[in-house]
């Protein structure tokens, strides 16, 4: 039996008005629907204990989570810098630069993220790998053996799906990185730039060590949040045979039939990983928050 | 030709914001060592003038020198020529992210290319020469208005100027604290530092100008010394700009 001192930590973590007695209007307050996904996990956490066919279910998909966190990590990194760049790009003075990067964020926002990542896989990516293929026999043709062999290597077959799938959920996602980057270095002061480069710094300079640090704090609840939206879609790249939670799930369920413990587990495991982000983007929030400047 | 003694040349400064002409063909001298003032009624040109002495804002006409040195606009040129060019601005813009030493240290570091510990002990003497060393680890939202423009006008001294820029240093700040700032503007002006400041504080330029200059739609219509422009205005404009800005309850706010 656990005795009120050993729940003291516990609830000097929790919100004060999840605690408070519900009396009056209070209840209209309360934010059932956290009892409520509390509810479905700890529900769900009951059945896979209990319930051998949840529990089966439950260890073939779980086998699919690293695939999952490291396709979404690793393209989260990557969208990060292409994000950057595009982001800096659409509010570069260098027309060049600019076009190019309305054209990506366009491009990206006007077709559906499932076609896209059909097409960067198995369209774009290979095509780039065989340019650059090509591009390495040319160099070693003209005498450049170095990097022309290097290129020469590439073969566009032998990328894997991961890697496609990765390069598929950069890609998209940096476009829409590329518009928090860009909202978040709007939003510094122009002061900031000015007095920067009244002080000397290269426009590079001012980016890294005033305007970036400071747009970071604004845009850090939209990354988490993009970050979030990523890992959700990234149950799309399992239309790749990418073996993720969902790929995994349908095989578990086309072999078994038992789709209804394959699909609620596959869900409940997706939630389980968002609420646990969102709570930290929360967490996260409240302290740029905190730190919010002037 | 450059004269001799001039730390900034102006001459047939012409620049035009979408058909608006702000600046109308100026030409000013600022000597070396010397206080210059410029006063005039909001949307005169003043801070567009001050702007382009640094390149902020790029004129369409017309040529700046800087120490002899002629502003082409070319990057690496004027990334050098600004580190020597301090500007204090109206709201500080102090970066608020840094503590107050780091404001002072960053430029020296990345700019002069300057170790920490020589970037350091310049920054502490500088905010000792302001008077606000004991907030050194303090991050800028923490002071008060007053103590943020002594800090901004530290962080340009510890570049080592060759000239400073004020536009209005003290007109985004509460009465009581424009006292400490001007005090300490007039202490550089004593030290012989060469100063531009745009600034409705004639008190201020009674006691520090060596020569006013009134600006009135995008030209200079009078320029003197501050007794000269003050109690013998040659021109009409600048004889009814003095009397309304004369009248300021804070005019005195310097000599008082
Ligand atoms: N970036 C800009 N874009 C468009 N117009 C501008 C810009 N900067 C200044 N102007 C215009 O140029 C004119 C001169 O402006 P400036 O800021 O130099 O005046 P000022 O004398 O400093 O006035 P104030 O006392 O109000 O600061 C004004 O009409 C202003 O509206
Ligand atoms: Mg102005």
């Amino acid at each position: 039996m656990t005795t009120r001192t050993e729940l003291a930590p516990f609830r000097a973590a929790l919100p004060a008005r999840l605690i408070r007695p519900i009396t009056g209007a209070r209840w209209k307050a309360f934010p059932w629907w956290i009892a409520a996904l509390g509810l479905v996990a700890a529900g769900t956490a009951y059945l896979v204990l209990s319930n051998p066919a949840y529990y089966e279910a439950f260890q073939f998909i779980r086998a699919g989570l690293g695939v999952t966190l490291t396709i979404a990590l690793s393209a989260y990194a990557v969208a990060l810098v292409l994000g950057l760049l595009a982001g800096l790009g659409r509010i570069s003075e260098n027309p060049l630069a600019r076009n190019a990067a309305t054209f990506y964020v366009e491009v990206i926002r006007g077709v559906p993220m499932l076609v896209l990542i059909f097409f960067i896989a198995l369209v774009a990516l290979p095509a780039l790998i065989d340019g650059l293929h090509s591009l390495g026999l040319w160099l070693t043709a003209q005498g450049l053996s170095g990097p022309g062999q290097m290129l020469g290597r590439l073969d566009s077959r032998s990328v894997s799906m991961n890697v496609r799938a990765v390069a598929a959920l950069s890609i998209t996602y940096g476009a829409f990185l590329a518009e928090i980057f860009r909202g978040g270095i709007q939003s510094v002061d122009r002061g900031q730039m000015e007095a920067a480069r009244s002080q000397g710094m290269t426009r590079a300079q001012a980016m890294r060590y005033i305007i970036l640090p400071q747009a970071f704090r604004v845009m850090l609840p939209a990354l988490g949040n993009d970050f979030i939206s990523m890992l959700k879609d990234s149950s799309l790249v399992s239309v790749l045979a990418v073996r993720d939670i969902t790929q995994v799930a349908k095989l578990y369920a086309g072999h078994s039939f038992r789709y209804t413990e394959a699909y609620t587990i596959l869900a409940v495991l997706y939630l389980s990983m968002t609420m646990l982000l969102s709570a930290l983007v929360r967490l996260l929030e409240r302290k740029a928050g905190s730190h919010a400047s002037r | 030709m450059p004269a001799a003694d001039a730390m900034i040349e102006v001459r047939d400064l012409v620049k035009e914001f979408n058909g608006l002409r702000a600046l109308d063909g100026v030409s000013l001298t600022v000597p070396r060592g010397k206080v210059v003032v410029i006063i005039g009624p909001s949307g005169s040109g003043k801070s567009t003038l001050l702007r382009c002495m640094n390149l902020l804002e790029r004129p369409d006409e017309g040529e700046i020198r800087v120490d002899g040195e002629r502003l082409t606009g070319d990057e690496r040129d004027l990334n050098r020529i600004r580190a020597d060019i301090g500007m204090v601005f109206q709201h500080f813009n102090l970066y608020p992210h840094l503590t107050v030493l780091e404001n002072l240290t960053l430029a020296q570091q990345v700019v002069r290319g300057r170790g920490r510990q020589e970037a350091e002990s310049i920054a502490m003497a500088q905010l000792e020469r302001v008077g606000i060393a004991e907030k050194a680890g303090s991050h800028p939202r923490q002071l008060s208005g007053g103590q943020q423009q002594r800090v901004a006008i530290a962080r340009t001294l510890a570049m080592n100027p060759k000239i400073m820029l004020f536009d209005e240093p003290t007109s985004a700040l509460d009465p009581e604290m424009i006292k400490e700032v001007l005090e300490v503007m007039l202490q550089l002006a004593r030290d012989g530092i060469t100063m531009v400041v745009v600034t409705h504080e004639m008190g201020f330029a009674q006691a520090a100008a060596d020569e006013v200059v009134f600006m009135d739609a995008g030209r200079i219509v009078e320029q003197g010394t501050p007794e000269g422009v003050f109690k013998n205005p040659a021109s009409d404009r600048t004889w009814s700009f003095l009397s309304q800005i004369l009248y300021h309850p804070t005019a005195a706010a310097v000599t008082g």
